[in-house]
Order: C-alpha cells, then structure tokens, then sequence
C-alpha cells in the first residue's frame, strides 16, 4: 500500500503542477506539452484506480492522436503575444466567475462522494461479473446494454469526419494527377511506336 | 527461508527485484543492439558488394562500442535559438519511451517485467507515444529543415498508427484476449497454430487474410520506425537529416538507441503477434522433463532467433528498396492499407461470430 500511496500523490503533484502549468506558461507550445503531461499522469491515476483500459485509451487517444493535432496546429499558428495579453482585462472578471462555479462545483461533488464513503478505502473497484477483466466488462456492457448509444456516436462521428472531408476537398482543374492504376494498365504497344527513318530525311512532322 | 521470501514480499524487496528485472532486460537490449547495428552496415554493405565496417575488432564486431565512445566523448552542440530544455527533452523522451515499451514484452515463458492484462494496449499507447520525441525534437532546433522533417514524420506516424491497430485488433480478435503471455501461450503445438496461419486447423480459412496482415503489419512497421523505404523525415537528399540535423554527440546517440530500440520491438511485436514468440515451430513434448529454467531458455532462443530474422528482412528492405515519395506514402496508408485492414477486421469478427468455433474464446 506504501507503494501506491506514493505513486498516488506523485501523480495527483505532477496532474496538478502541469494543469497550472498548460494555463500559466508564456509559450503555447510549452502549454500543450504539459497538457499532454497532464493527460499522461491522468492516465496513472486510473491506473492506480483499477481501470488500465480507461488509462490506456486515454493514452492511445488523447496523448497519441488530439494532443498531436493540438501540437501541430499551435506549433505553426504565429501568436502575437501582445494581441493575446491586450483582452486581458476585460475578460478577467467573465473567466474568474466561470472559474468560481466550476471549483464549487466541483467542492459540492467531491465532498457528495465523501460522505457516500468513498473516502474510506472500503470500496474496491470490481467487475459486475465475476472473473473478468475490467476490459471485457466494459465490452459486454457497450456492446449490450448500449448498443444503440455506442452506434449512434460512431455516426456522429463519421458525419462529421465526411464533414470536415467535404469542406477541404478541393479539386483544381488541369492539375496532373498521378493514376496508379493507368501507369500499371500500359503496355508495350500502348506506350510505345516504333518508326522507320530513312537516312538523310529526318522524322519531320 | 521465512526471513528471504518475507523480504521480496516487502515493498523494498519488492522494488529492488523489479529494477534488477528492467536493469537486466535493458542491458540485454542495449547489447543486442550494439551488434544488431553492425549486421545493419554489414547486411547494407553486403548487398552493394562493399566490406562494411571491419577494422575495430575482428570482423568489425566492436565498431558498435568505438562509436558509442565517440559520440560520448564530443562536445553537445546546442544551438543559439534553441529551446534548451525541449532540445534536451526530446531524445531523452524517444530513448525512455523506446525501452518502457520492452516492459511487457515476453520474452520466454514466464519471462516478462511486467505481465498485464492490457498489453497489447500498452505497446499501442507507448508506440504512440513515440511521436513526441521527434516533433519536439525538430521544433526545438528552431530551424527549417529539422521543422519540416518532424511535420513529415508526424503525420506519416499517425497516419501508419492507425492500420497498425486495425491489424492487432485482428490478432486480438483470435486470441480473445490483450495480454502478450496469453497470446504467446495460444500459439502452442507447432507452426500451423501461429496467427500468420489464423491459429489451429479450424481457422485455417482465415490464413486468407491473416497472411496478408502480417505483410500490412511489417510495411506499417517500416513507416512507423520511419525506416527505408520510408524515412522521408530524414530524406538526406531533400531534408538533409530532418528532426535530427541540429543534434550532435551524446542526444544524438539517444536519438538513434531509441530509434534501433524501436525497430527490433516492432521485429519482436510481429514475433509475438503472428509468429508464435518463443513458441517452437514443431510440438515440443520432450521439453515437458526439462527443469523450468532450461525450459525458459529453450523458448528465449526461438524467440531471439525469430526476432533477429525478422531484423534481417528490415534492414535488407533498407539495401533493396527506393525510398517513397511523399504523396505516394499517404495514398498507400490511408488508400489501400486502411480499408484493406478494416475490411480484414470485419471478416475475422465475422469468423469469430459465425464460423465453426462460435465465439468460443
């Protein structure tokens, strides 16, 4: 248990230390590496918390994919330092509020699941069927009783990736493009002729 | 007796046996390599009738060592408009995440640093995970050509990453299960049972598709170690060296370990995954007397043997095949892997499903 409660209030450090982080650094870039820091100490709590599935596609996902768009589109946008810092004042008092809520929110729920006896450490997290693993549960829960759900945000999903497909497709006209299959479809005679030439006269036309 | 077996118990022993393990399988790993780089030059030079390096040691079997002091010893060049800590950061990153991978791999029964449930995940997560050295690294150096070749690489890993886990989704689907022991475990009894065969007798229909995603698998691994014909963020002809151009001495070093690392973990996931791990090719009854060490070395040797074959192919697809263009390297992705994955991943679920074995896992 030793083990666990360090690796516990290391992670929960770190989870906290880079959250402050990703919102105090000057350079967005830095700010989406300890997001991505953020995410990966996440990733060790649910680890800590029983659910390695849960934490491994946090990983697989939000490190492996979003954080890699986020650090692609920040590394080639050109911020202007000053533009970002002129607003600062004026939205201070809208983000101090949105904040407020959020973090008594936040207080009213966290201290909900305390009196419910979370915080005793006599609740084990564990699979609703017996000798399975927390994978397969999670499995048979969505493949069954959600179905439906898990269907639908799959097509909402692909919408918005045709979406996003349509709006940045664009074909300019006259531009060569290169077509596999008519290169592997030519043959000898097709790409091919063979000439007579008198010597002395040339081809001519 | 009582006093010993308490103390591996204790969280101290406890943490002292695991770091012994990892320290163990890193050494192993790192000496592999230092002789697996040499067979790279000599398999390259081979192939174009040079010598290849064989002047330090006999045969050339200690260049490995004279150039890892080499760069250990030369001055680290930093550049002025550098990010110092992101500079620094990013072959660290590559190297660590390249050797947290071999965590779970098995390397012969019993075998294994850290034995999970999720393990074919967690390669997954740590593969992805690879990506951030190089975009670090080619942003930090502040310069154009290492910029352009860590976009190159970016896009070209994500890209790969996905037909990637559409073939393990297929093995998985097989195996019924995502720890790496299990799967090595399943493919026991002789070469017909291993998933390149769709695994046993009764699936022998599927080898129809379980072949041709071993071939996905190896192409998407050479894009994802970004390896010839693939090594379009390192193009010397257009990019110089990509992400690593501004690197020198001792981070350059981490940069290439990390690379090597990775390229024979993809050899042993192909290993684990289609061709049995350290299962021999043949039943083994007569092994089942052995004592259980002797058993465990019996199956690191097809192990080993299997990976280092699989290096072989690698680095001949290095000497034999021209690099890709980059238009080129895309449309084959996500053109004609990714469907053709994702149509394998319906058949072999349908397989499952409805063939003679009905979803018995």
């Amino acid at each position: 248990m030793a083990l666990q409660a360090i690796a516990f209030y290391l992670l929960a450090t770190v989870t906290i230390g880079s959250g402050l982080a990703v919102v105090s650094v000057r350079n967005p870039v830095h700010s989406v590496l300890f997001l991505i820091l953020t995410f990966f100490s996440a990733a060790g709590l649910f680890l800590l918390l029983g659910a390695e599935f849960l934490a491994m596609l946090l990983v697989v996902v939000y490190v492996g994919a979003v954080a890699v768009l986020f650090l692609f589109v920040v590394m080639m946008l050109d911020v202007d330092f000053g533009a970002l810092k002129q607003g600062f004042a004026r939205y201070a008092p809208v983000g101090a509020v949105v904040g407020g809520v959020l973090a008594i929110e936040m207080i009213i729920v966290a201290t909900a699941v305390a009196r419910g006896g979370a915080a005793s450490g006599a609740r084990e997290p564990m699979s609703a069927l017996d000798g399975l693993s927390n994978t397969e549960t999670i499995g048979r829960v969505l493949y069954t009783d959600y179905v439906y759900f898990f269907q639908a945000a799959g097509l909402v999903l692909l919408v918005a990736m045709i979406g996003a497909i349509v709006l940045t497709l664009r074909h300019k006209p006259g531009v060569r493009r290169q077509v596999i299959a008519d290169q592997v479809a030519r043959t000898a005679e097709s790409g091919m002729r063979t000439v007579q030439i008198k010597p002395g006269e040339g081809m001519g036309e | 007796m009582d006093a010993t077996t308490n103390f591996w118990a204790t969280p101290g022993g406890w943490t002292l046996i695991t770091v012994g393990q990892i320290l163990a399988v890193m050494i192993w790993i790192l000496l592999s390599l230092a002789f697996l780089l040499l067979a790279d030059r000599k398999i390259w030079a081979g192939v174009q009738m040079r010598k290849g390096p064989n002047v330090v040691g006999p045969f050339g079997l200690l260049q490995s060592f004279a150039d890892f002091l080499k760069f250990v010893l030369k001055e680290i060049v930093i550049p002025d408009g550098a990010d110092k800590v992101v500079f620094i950061l990013a072959p660290l990153i590559s190297f660590v995440l390249a050797f947290a991978a071999w965590a779970v791999v098995p390397l012969a029964p019993g075998w294994v640093v850290s034995d999970i449930n999720v393990g074919v995940l967690y390669l997954l997560a740590i593969s992805s995970l690879g990506v951030y050295g190089i975009i670090m690294g080619g942003w930090a150096s502040n310069s154009k050509y290492p910029f352009l070749g860590s976009l190159r690489s970016a896009a070209q890993m994500v890209s790969y990453e996905v037909s990637i886990g559409f073939v393990i989704i297929t093995v998985i689907l097989l195996a019924g299960t995502m720890n790496l022991q299990t799967i090595v475990e399943q493919q026991a009894g002789g070469f017909w049972n291993w998933y390149v065969f769709g695994g046993g007798l009764s699936n022998l229909p599927m080898i129809l598709i379980m072949v041709p995603m071993a071939v996905v698998f190896f192409i998407s691994a050479l894009a994802e170690t970004n390896r010839p014909p693939f090594d379009l963020p390192e193009a010397e002809s257009e990019l110089v060296a990509g992400y690593q151009v501004e690197y020198s001495s001792t981070p350059y070093l981490l940069f290439m370990i990390g690379e090597y690392a990775n390229i024979v973990l993809m050899c042993a996931i192909i290993t684990i995954l289609f061709f049995g791990g350290w299962q021999a090719p043949f039943p083994t009854p007569f092994i089942e007397s052995w004592p259980a060490t002797a058993q465990s070395f019996f199956g690191f040797m097809w192990f080993f043997a299997k990976t280092v074959f699989f290096f072989f192919l690698i680095a001949m697809v290095k000497a034999i095949v021209p690099r890709y263009r980059y238009d080129q390297l895309m449309r084959l992705g996500w053109k004609v892997f990714l469907p053709f994955s994702l149509v394998a991943v319906v058949l072999v679920a349908a397989w499952r499903v409805f063939g003679p074995a009905q979803g018995a896992i």
